[in-house]
């Protein structure tokens, strides 16, 4: 795919922002712009700064300009059988790369392989001062410098404007099965933490009295491990990884009820919150569809050492994030100083500081 | 600073630690003096040695309030003197907080205090299948603090991870002597990913007083292959070759010829001795998939003409192949009386012509150079031979060392794989990044601590240090790689 290099006119245009004060809002294309509190400011466009730069199958790492959409990186990694490991949410067809390390989601495999962050190995930014600056590197080990392109992952663009990414990637596994079991939930969450001592496993889910399992792996492993574990085999066709990844599954329409995530250690017993829940990464990430108080939401994720995050259809009263100790506020706010100093990348976007 | 301010100073941390954890005796400083990078020896003011964590926060705040500079440590096995004492500052010693403090085998995880043992993770893990991945060479005695530090690797991150992809949240104290949490119980925490840009800051940011870290299934089988090359260009592209085929090795090291015949002198692993280099691959997964892995690897090997090939399956056989490679610095280092480690990171498709530049550099520099190193991770370990009593011949290793990690900024890579920076690379990150990106680092760094009071002076250099060694460069010939874009 041909390279469109737009980093000189997209950093002229965060200067000019910067010296007039202007607020600008990042868009790739779109397809997360309802995660996150209510950002103003004039869009920033970035879908036409795109190309892959770099693809190497046997370094194992591809680099990509931001407005790249998700689908073609996948689409030429998948011809020389790779894959992004953290299986990134699109949320549309039409998703870029920067937006997918900007919101930092991870999909299905993420408690088995690792999310966005352990796979991003460099990004080159646009800072708030209007200037480019690179960090990391293409190389899988490097610990010269901090540790910024981690820091810019799921950063919601409120430190930098991504211009490039590099990736990590990974071999498509050679096999892949996928298992229904009918149970209760707290019995899924049991099982799922249970297989999770084996190696092999790579999705979990549970909703509705239905557990999914996938293993994946070599065509041997994979079919000793499916057999020990039992269950019905679910044919391509029913496999629910995509839908749960895309939200397409009918379980997140909006019904009027808030959209919840809750982060939490994967063996948390269910919590008493009424809602509706799907669960996901052996239970390290729960749905709840709910109208329950934000507080008592936030208040049963912190009892067990986790956070809520109001995902999708919430009311612009309640903040999308969990809220700062005071300590981690005050750093939240002087590390937006020193990457944005007069604040017009994406302002209030992850917290208004 | 007066002598009178540092009093004052050490009467307050008297009333806050008691006097048997604080080290002020010359011969008790002195065993503080360096870490494992022993060419820098510093003794601190004094050493402090907490048993809480509200000791360690009294100790940060006086600190702070005293402008007393603070460098935190853990068992000093660091290589890139990143422990180094400050002269006019103190030495804040970690070990003490040893515990740990529980294994959750259904989560997966540990929780454990900053001064226990890499190894001790492991052990801990163990009765429950699990293990913790990042194994630095020195995992017997480096510290989970020091690893976070450095964000250590070891022998099996290409398939395992570094610190940063094994730890799951972290406790650790600010500038101000305040508590904070960063991560959570489940995979993430909310908002900015402080957790991530802690680990490999070198004790620049924080003080960590407790992590989280993450426990994986310990793999049912483990295979070792070790493949002779009479020539080191194939050896060097099997890396590639092999990774490319879909097979992640969880250990892929390479040892040139020098390091092959030291290491048999030492322990006779049975490497053959006269080979250009070889490759010690560990494959590891059930017993189906070890099969198809290793055919897969060897096919590679073939076409690139191996001359040796040996699969070791049974552990003591794969004990004794690993014994060569764990005891190769040990080994080279008996081929002269000093030696200086690299750590460079390079992409991988590079290996055969950075190897043949390091040759043609130890030629230039008259110092022989023996490489073992981690070579699915691209990350070099060279080792430069030098006799520290000869005139100039430590000048001339430390030069050589600095131009290898240039040629690794050259070809796309990094002046530190997991070393660190410490003080031995701060000239080479002149190289590696613009005074821009310096600049920004001096404001995270700012951010976190404004007084710059945690390990001053360490890993970030000053824009005037790199003005100084740009013109030192520039004046002693030609800037190196001068058709290479810097940033």
């Amino acid at each position: 795919m041909p390279d469109h290099d737009l980093s000189e006119a997209l950093r002229l245009r965060v200067a000019e922002a910067a010296a007039t004060e202007t607020a600008l809002r990042i868009v790739g294309s779109g397809s997360k712009q309802f995660y996150g509190n209510h950002c103003a400011g004039e869009p920033l466009a970035m879908h036409a700064h795109a190309g892959i730069v770099d693809y190497e199958p046997g370094e194992l790492v591809i680099t990509a300009r931001s407005g790249t959409k998700v689908l073609d990186i996948e689409k030429q990694l998948a011809a020389h059988r790779q894959m992004l490991a953290w299986d990134p949410p699109r949320f549309g067809p039409q998703a870029t790369i920067g937006g997918a390390i900007a919101t930092g989601l991870s999909g299905p495999r993420r408690a088995y392989t690792g999310a966005a962050r352990d796979y991003v190995l460099g990004v080159t930014v646009v800072t708030g001062r209007g200037e480019i600056q690179a960090f990391g590197g293409r190389v899988i080990k490097n610990v010269a410098g901090f540790d910024v392109s981690r820091l810019m992952t799921g950063a919601l663009g409120t430190l930098g404007v991504i211009l490039d990414v590099s990736l990590k990637v990974l071999p498509l596994p050679e096999c892949e099965m996928t298992l229904v079991f009918p149970c209760d939930v707290s019995t899924a969450i049991g099982q799922m933490n249970q297989l999770a001592r084996h190696p092999g496993l790579s999705g979990t889910s549970h909703y509705d009295g239905q557990m999914y399992i996938r293993f994946s792996g070599s065509t041997h492993s994979v079919q000793a491990a499916s057999a020990a574990a039992g269950g019905v085999v679910v044919s391509d066709a029913d496999v629910p990884w995509e839908r749960l990844r895309e939200q397409t599954h009918p379980f997140f329409a909006d019904d009027g009820r808030v959209l919840w995530r809750l982060s939490l250690a994967p063996a948390t017993p269910p919590l008493p919150l009424p809602g509706d829940w799907l669960i996901e990464w052996g239970g390290a990430q729960r749905w709840l569809k709910s109208n329950t108080e934000a507080t008592a939401v936030r208040a049963a994720a912190e009892r067990h050492g986790g956070h809520a995050t109001a995902f999708r259809y919430q009311p612009d009263a309640v903040g999308a994030f969990h809220p700062l100790s005071p300590p981690a506020a005050r750093l939240h706010r002087r590390l937006k100083e020193c990457f944005d100093p007069v604040a017009i990348l994406n302002r209030g976007r992850l917290y208004a500081l | 600073m007066d002598k009178a301010h540092q009093s004052r100073f050490f009467a307050a941390l008297r009333r806050v630690i008691p006097s048997r954890l604080i080290l002020v005796a010359e011969h008790e400083r002195a065993v503080y003096e360096c870490d494992g990078l022993a060419v820098y020896r510093q003794p601190p003011l004094a050493v402090v040695l907490p048993e809480t964590v509200a000791q360690v926060q009294d100790v940060v705040r006086l600190a702070r309030d005293y402008e007393m500079p603070v460098v935190p440590r853990g068992a000093g096995t660091g290589l890139s003197g990143g422990a180094l004492p400050c002269a006019e500052g103190i030495l804040l010693v970690l070990a003490k907080l040893n515990r740990v403090l529980g294994v959750d085998p259904i989560n997966r995880t540990a929780t454990v205090e900053p001064g226990v043992r890499n190894l001790q993770v492991s052990e801990a893990a163990a009765p429950y299948g699990l293990f913790y991945a990042p194994d630095p060479s020195s995992q017997i005695a480096c510290t989970i603090g020091g690893n976070i530090a450095e964000n250590a690797g070891g022998v099996h991150c290409l398939k395992y991870g570094l610190t940063v992809h094994n730890v799951q949240s972290l406790v650790w104290i600010n500038a101000d002597g305040e508590r904070l949490c960063s991560g959570g119980s489940g995979l993430d925490g909310p908002g900015l990913d402080i957790a991530s840009l802690l680990i490999g800051s070198e004790g620049l940011l924080g003080v960590v007083v407790e992590a989280t870290v993450r426990l994986l299934p310990r793999p049912a089988e483990t295979a070792v292959i070790l493949a002779g090359f009479a020539e080191l260009a194939p050896a060097a592209e099997a890396v590639a070759a092999i990774i490319a085929t879909g097979v992640i090795p969880a250990g892929l090291e390479m040892m040139d010829n020098l390091a092959i015949r030291a290491a048999e002198d030492y322990c006779a692993p049975g490497y053959p001795v006269d080979a250009a280099a070889i490759l010690l691959i560990e494959l590891d997964g059930d017993a189906g998939e070890i099969e198809a892995q290793t055919e897969c690897v060897a096919r590679v090997l073939r076409r690139l003409d191996v001359t040796t090939f040996v699969v070791a399956r049974d552990e003591a056989r794969r004990r004794c192949l690993w014994a060569g490679r764990k005891a190769a610095f040990a080994a080279v280092g008996r081929l002269a009386p000093d030696y200086y480690c690299m750590d460079g990171t390079i992409p991988r498709a590079r290996l055969a012509y950075v190897l043949a530049e390091i040759q043609n550099l130890s030629r230039h520099y008259r110092l022989p150079v023996a490489n073992v190193f981690h070579a699915g991770d691209g990350n070099l370990h060279p080792l430069i031979l030098f006799d520290g009593n000869q005139p100039d011949e430590l000048r001339r290793a430390l030069d050589f060392g600095g131009r290898i990690l240039e040629l690794c900024v050259a070809v796309g890579g990094s002046i530190t794989g997991e070393h660190g920076v410490g003080v031995e690379k701060l000239d080479q990150m002149c190289t590696q990044f613009a005074p821009k990106v310096l600049t920004q680092f001096h404001g995270i760094k700012a951010a976190f601590d404004p007084g710059r009071m945690l390990n001053p002076g360490k890993a970030v250099p000053s824009l005037a240090r790199c003005a100084e060694f740009g013109m030192m460069h520039v004046h002693s010939g030609q800037l190196p790689f001068p058709d290479i874009e810097r940033f």
